[in-house]
């Protein structure tokens, strides 16, 4: 076993792919020679070849187009969206044509198909570079949306994206890319697509969280178990299908939920999470749910952006109004 | 100083006149009276098919429907260029491409009647199903190809569209793609002149829609859309040389829509009926008619079985469209997935729960 990073799993996981599964091709800017802006895709033109590795033309909707075309031909095409503020010429095709081939020919023609992006800020990254724009392919019914928070997380989910039947739209938090360093044993075992991970048993709260988010919960967790209440942390992972048993399951024991989350507060997913709970887990709650979230702004450049996010502080402050509740 | 860098030419085929005078010498293909008869027939059945659907639309027993009057020999001079293992990926007006290659005239009842299975094709399994979104299947076209190029495989992408989808950027971004990797494909403009109410002049100043492909480094040429021998042999052409390894194509079919954009549409409030008359003497299937006429192929005798054949084939699918019940609504959660996961699942039970307990009530009331 290595300890390795995120994007360091991300290149693992996409190379045993390929080794495993001659159907698999990587594609998109940059991707070949380059190795990605990110270098998710380092070494994999050398060592896969240019049928398999392959540099598009600069264009996102055409990316995912001929992603469709592919994964209809029976390939499992893994592009490459840069970045995720560049993904939104590729959505009309996520939308019209990727998700919706199986039903529109009732099985006839598939769509196994990754669109991998970079996604949310803290990289002091230009304008269009940090965006966190997971709920609009969550509204999307046949598309899956994953979002990895560690190394071993992004390794087995994304093989499990590749090996799926269906469209998956896979976002990785681009301030975990080299922050966390974890052991990832190369074993080509996938996590499922459908669960939800609790990441820290608790008792009294549960920080319901995902992607980046998931490090400052668990952080989160942390100082509030100092000051003696127990936290249960989930990283959601899977946000589409959402696995809602083990949210509620763990809702409906600690009877405290704040959901945290990068995107803005307004239609964001912790929004859907929040209805499930309101739906099924009412009488458990011994206080409101709470939301924090990023605002509902643009997202500012680099100089602002430590003052968007949520932080430790906000979710402690959170967690802390829910404790007081009565 | 400065010099030319960039020239181009477009050239425009036509080999029957809208007399069915043949301007010069046929292609080979045409010498061979089977193959042309065959072309004929084709088209007739295209609009058999066209008016019933009309008709059982004007009565409310079919959907929305985009009619293909006068732009069938786009649609039959592609497919019949086309080998069966090669994919089609046609917009919402190439029901004559459709029916040459084995969809049936049920399938496509059922698909405008509103029934997913009119998608199913059991006959050209990899062909696409129509595409609504105007342009944005062109990409697929090019992944399509690049699937056969990557395979080695001898077949071809024909993907069919509109003068209003040549404005949009998916098709620039498909035809450079194709064009830069040199991909067995071939992109057919079938130039109707009308995006529902928007004339060819206001879609763009380009002088032709064919020249869109020099820009992308590929061959872009003109057709006369309403002559099928011209189309058959264009489109021939160029689905042959992208089959030998020799790149993607561009062909700009111009023809005409004699009728509404669907009957949805009432034309009338943008063109005047004075405007489309002239071209009723040039459509495809009177030219033809024309020709094999001429040449002594076609009697009268020829076309009354024909008309017989036909309209008995498509009022037998009609009758068998009318007589096919829906699909059970639950199988709308069938296809959304592999596999309905758990919140999916649990929709359904909610649909089927909601079901019984109306069929219950109904059974109370």
């Amino acid at each position: 076993m290595t300890e390795i990073n995120l994007v360091q799993a991300v290149n693992l996981a996409l190379a045993r792919a390929m080794q495993d599964d001659d159907r698999v091709v990587v594609l998109g800017e940059d991707v070949g020679a380059d190795g990605g802006v990110f270098r998710a895709t380092d070494g994999l033109l050398k060592r896969f070849g240019a049928e398999r590795v392959f540099d598009t033309p600069l264009a996102e909707a055409a990316i995912a187009g001929l992603s469709v075309g592919l994964a209809a031909q029976g390939f499992h095409p893994v592009a490459e969206i840069q970045f995720t503020g560049f993904i939104y010429p590729a959505i009309d095709q996520l939308a019209n044509h990727a998700s919706r081939l199986r039903t529109r020919t009732r099985g006839r023609i598939t769509c196994p198909m990754v669109l991998r992006s970079p996604c949310g800020g803290g990289i002091h990254a230009p304008e269009h570079h940090s965006e966190s724009p997971e709920a609009m392919f969550a509204h999307i019914p046949g598309l899956r949306v994953v979002i990895p928070s560690s190394p071993k997380r992004a390794y087995g989910l994304l093989l499990a994206a590749i090996r799926n039947p269906d469209p998956v739209v896979f976002l990785e938090p681009t301030r975990l890319y080299r922050t966390a360093r974890e052991d990832v044993a190369d074993d080509g075992v996938a996590a499922p697509l459908d669960r939800c991970f609790v990441v820290r048993e608790g008792t009294e709260l549960t920080l319901i969280a995902w992607g980046a988010m998931v490090k400052d919960a668990l952080e989160s967790a942390d100082a509030l178990a100092r000051t003696g209440v127990s936290v249960e942390v989930i990283d959601v992972a899977t946000l589409k299908p959402l696995d809602e048993e083990t949210i509620l399951a763990s809702v409906k024991k600690t009877g405290r939920a704040v959901i945290v989350h990068e995107a803005p507060l307004t239609g964001g997913f912790g929004a859907e999470i929040a209805a499930r709970i309101a739906e099924h887990a009412l009488l458990s709650l011994l206080a409101p749910i709470e939301r924090v979230a990023g605002y509902d702004t643009v997202i500012p450049l680099p100089r602002l952006e430590q003052h968007y996010f949520p932080d430790a502080v906000h979710i402690s402050g959170a967690a802390r109004r829910a404790m007081a509740y009565t | 100083m400065s010099e030319i860098v960039g020239q181009f030419q477009i050239t425009y085929t036509r080999c029957l006149d809208p007399a069915g005078k043949p301007v010069g010498p046929l292609p080979d293909f045409a010498r061979n009276p089977a193959t042309v008869t065959a072309l004929y027939r084709a088209l007739v059945r295209t609009r058999t098919f066209d008016a019933k659907a009309i008709a059982l639309q004007r009565t409310g027993r079919l959907g929305t429907y985009a009619s293909s009057l006068g732009q069938e020999a786009v649609s039959v001079g592609c497919a019949s260029a086309m080998r069966p293992e090669d994919v089609l990926l046609p917009s919402f007006r190439e029901h004559g491409a459709q029916l040459l290659r084995g969809v049936t005239p049920l399938e496509l009842f059922l698909y405008w009647g509103g029934d997913e299975r009119g998608s199913a094709f059991a006959g050209p399994r990899q062909d696409f199903p129509n595409s609504v979104p105007v342009g944005s299947h062109t990409p697929h076209a090019a992944g399509v190809a690049l699937a056969f190029k990557l395979r080695r495989e001898p077949r071809v992408a024909v993907c069919v569209f509109g003068d209003g989808a040549s404005s949009k950027g998916d098709v620039a971004e498909a035809l450079n793609i194709a064009g830069v990797w040199q991909l067995p494909a071939v992109f057919v403009v079938s130039n109707n002149q009308w995006a529902i109410s928007v004339p060819r002049a206001s879609q763009t100043a380009a002088e032709t829609l064919a020249q869109k492909a020099i820009a992308a480094g590929l061959p872009g040429e003109q057709v006369d859309g309403n002559d099928v021998v011209a189309v058959h042999a264009v489109v021939g052409a160029a689905v042959e040389r992208a089959r030998r390894g020799e790149g993607p194509s561009l062909v700009e079919a111009l023809t005409y829509r004699l009728g509404d954009h669907t009957t949805a549409d009432d034309a009338s409030r943008y063109r005047d009926d004075a405007v489309v008359t002239p071209h009723w003497q040039e459509e495809p299937i009177l030219r033809l008619r024309r020709y094999l006429t001429d040449a002594g192929l076609w009697s009268k005798q020829d076309e009354e079985r024909l008309l017989h054949e036909t309209s008995a084939e498509i009022d037998a699918a009609a009758n068998a469209w009318l007589a096919t019940p829906s699909l059970d609504p639950a199988t709308m959660f069938e296809h959304t997935y592999a596999e309905p996961p758990a919140d999916l699942a649990k929709q359904r039970d909610a649909m089927l729960a909601s079901r019984a307990e109306r069929a219950t009530m109904a059974a109370a009331s």
